[in-house]
């Protein structure tokens, strides 16, 4: 009977023997027969997903949009970007050579709607990877510890769940300045809370588990149990919150772009909407410049929200029956 | 009794937040990169000398200990002196700045929220009763999109399509400064006004209602006691409003509460669409400006703002479920 190790890594061999049927040659260390489990469950994962008509419709847009920034220097040249060399009609509506009109500068506004999503993707995710490790790290620790930690650790968070998060984040960044790196920082501060509660009451729930109890008989340190068995139990959860916050990051990202926090060195969808409202293509009518850079924020964050309820769905059977 | 720890309990949390915050606002604005002085001197330009400056430390008492410092900040609060606004109205105190700019935003946030949840409300009980219909459908699509939106730039569509193509509303302001309007005329004239920041801060929250209201709706429809009304042979209109709307009803009154933040926030770039002179405009003018005192100010009276907010929908919700109470 393989028996659960209390160090982490495979220090000490587990006893290898075939398969009784001989249908797996995988060796039967605890290890081997974890990492089957989780194959399996996230085949059957995948299997109920595809048939949820939300969820696909929601990845389909994001590789679509995944591939335009990968692809942006393929498609269009960093050229188009600078003003120096836009060398097209100034505040033109949409033509056969600008499908998408140009700005008041010449530069096409398709061009830069393609490299404006580098940049809005990039933060996002940057910002939720950020959100991920504060709200879990405190979920984690808070439901694990318990106690006092506990009581603590939810003070802090509900008090940063009841403040409005854009006068924080409006705050925070007119005083630590303006770059890339601080929007991502200004958005993981104001976004953790709600990840860090969802995270905790998981725990709650895993650590109360036989296996949690056994382990711990077995001898298992604390850094093992969070690790091999909280941490792999609460990942479902914690990933299906990461793609909400991921909508919410984006949608974050560009109303502080619009406010003229955002960094002014690089162009993404919030930055150009601010150029735009700021040279008065509101006053002026120049729709075409306004409209692109909305619509593909819109169904970037509708598809994230989108596979987000998809997940939900499947993740949560009260749903799922209903 | 228990009602009375209850009420106990919640304001003695309320009164923990606002110290965390008067201690994290007081902090934020002297121990972060640059004190205030350095702050203001950068905000001023290179008009001030060193001299000046150290001037402007003596005069904000900067160069005492910092716990000093601390009570004089909690003492000048509770007094209601906030300081006085660099740039935006020199010298103007921002208690002073803040009534006068206070009302359009009650206004606009007030009425918008109550039109969005009206409506939300309504649209997710058609939706969830009759589950599955075009209605459903189609609202459900809506209402996601609408989510997906940043509220302002659902308010320029609107600003471009109904007052710069259109002609129907004005663009922006409060009033027509052109015309001078007494009377009925005035009154007009200010909805005129009104009309599109409320129609967007509306549609931007309406999604939220729906969906929730919608699936709180679909929870309770799945209870025991709902089929218990049905077996009695209640009509179906009375299945729904009585029984299952009342209690599908409360989840709402949380999100009214813990959406007043994001209300706020949504007034403060929606108010700068529309040049709409509330303190949503007010707080771009002061991030615009770097005024740090009129910031540091509208910080916490928003703060305030969503902790009383929230205070509210607490004592509501145990009072409208009594269930809360005994737990």
């Amino acid at each position: 009977m393989a028996r659960i190790p209390a160090v982490p890594t495979g220090t000490e061999p587990g006893p290898e023997f075939r398969g009784s049927l001989g249908e797996d040659r995988v060796p039967h260390t605890p290890r081997a027969i974890t990492w089957k489990r989780r194959r399996r469950a996230v085949t059957q994962f995948w299997s109920i997903y595809r048939k949820n008509g939300m969820g696909m419709a929601g990845l389909y847009i994001l590789v679509i949009f995944g591939a335009i920034a990968l692809l942006a220097p393929v498609i269009s040249s960093s050229r188009g970007l600078d003003p120096t060399l836009a060398n097209g009609p100034i505040l033109a509506g949409p033509s056969l050579k600008y499908p998408l009109g140009t700005d008041d500068l010449g530069r096409s506004v398709l061009t830069m709607t393609i490299w404006g999503s580098r940049i809005s993707l990039m933060v996002g995710l940057m910002a939720t990877v950020l959100t991920m490790i504060i709200g879990a790290s405190v979920g984690i620790v808070a439901g694990y510890r318990g106690r006092w930690v506990d009581a603590l650790l939810m003070r802090i968070t509900d008090w940063f769940l009841v403040i409005p998060w854009l006068a924080l984040a409006i705050v925070l960044a007119s005083i630590l300045g303006q770059s890339l790196f601080i929007i991502v920082v200004v958005i993981a501060v104001t976004s953790w809370p709600s990840t860090a509660r969802v995270v905790r009451a998981q725990v709650l729930s895993v650590k109360q588990r036989p296996f949690v109890e056994r382990a711990r008989a077995l001898g298992a340190s604390d850094w093992h149990l969070v690790t091999r068995h909280v941490l792999p139990n609460v990942f479902p959860v914690i990933f299906a919150n990461t793609i909400l916050v991921v909508a919410i990051a984006i949608l974050s990202e560009t109303t502080l772009s619009f406010l003229g926090l955002g960094d002014p060195l690089h162009v993404s969808w919030g930055t150009i909407l601010e150029f735009a409202y700021d040279a008065g293509a509101t006053s002026l009518g120049a729709w075409w410049w306004l409209v692109a850079p909305g619509v593909c924020i819109v169904l970037v964050v509708l598809a994230f929200t989108m596979c987000g309820y998809a997940f939900d769905e499947i993740l949560n059977p009260r749903i799922r029956e209903r | 009794m228990k009602t009375r720890t209850y009420l106990l309990q919640k304001i003695g949390q309320v009164v923990l937040t606002m110290f965390f915050i008067l201690l994290f606002n007081f902090l934020l604005f002297r121990v972060l990169p640059g004190n205030p002085a350095v702050l203001l001197a950068r905000a001023a330009g290179a008009r001030l000398t060193k001299a000046d400056q150290l001037q402007l430390i003596r005069d904000l008492g900067l160069d005492k200990p910092l716990i000093g410092q601390f009570f004089t900040y909690i003492g000048d609060t509770l007094r209601g002196n906030l300081g006085k606004s660099t740039i935006v109205y020199p010298g103007q105190s921002v208690t002073s700045i803040f009534s006068e700019f206070l009302r359009p935003t009650l206004i606009l946030v007030g009425i918008s929220t109550i039109l969005s949840t009206i409506f939300g409300v309504l649209m997710g009980i058609h939706a969830g009763w009759r589950r599955g219909s075009r209605f459903d459908l189609s609202s459900m699509g809506f209402s996601l999109v609408l989510y997906a939106m940043p509220e302002w730039w659902l308010g320029i569509l609107l600003l471009i399509f109904f007052a710069v193509t259109l002609g129907l509303f004005p663009t922006g302001g409060l009033v027509s400064v052109t015309q001078n309007y007494t009377g009925f005329g005035h009154f007009v004239d200010l909805l005129n006004h009104l009309f599109l920041p409320c129609l967007t801060l509306t549609l931007a929250f309406l999604g939220e209602y729906y969906l929730l209201m919608r699936s709180s709706l679909l929870d309770v429809l799945g209870e025991e006691y709902i089929t218990l009304a049905r077996a009695k042979g209640l009509r179906e209109k009375l299945v729904l409003w009585r029984h299952a709307v009342r209690n599908a009803l409360l989840p709402t009154v949380t999100l009214v509460a813990l959406n007043f933040g994001y209300v706020l926030a949504g007034a403060i770039t929606v108010e700068t669409v529309y040049s709409y002179p509330g303190l949503g405009k007010l707080t771009f003018d002061a991030l615009s400006a770097k005024d740090f005192p009129l910031l540091q100010g509208m910080f916490l009276f928003f703060s305030l703002a969503v902790i009383i907010a929230n205070l509210i929908a607490d004592l509501l919700y145990a009072y409208l479920d009594p269930r809360v109470r005994e737990a």
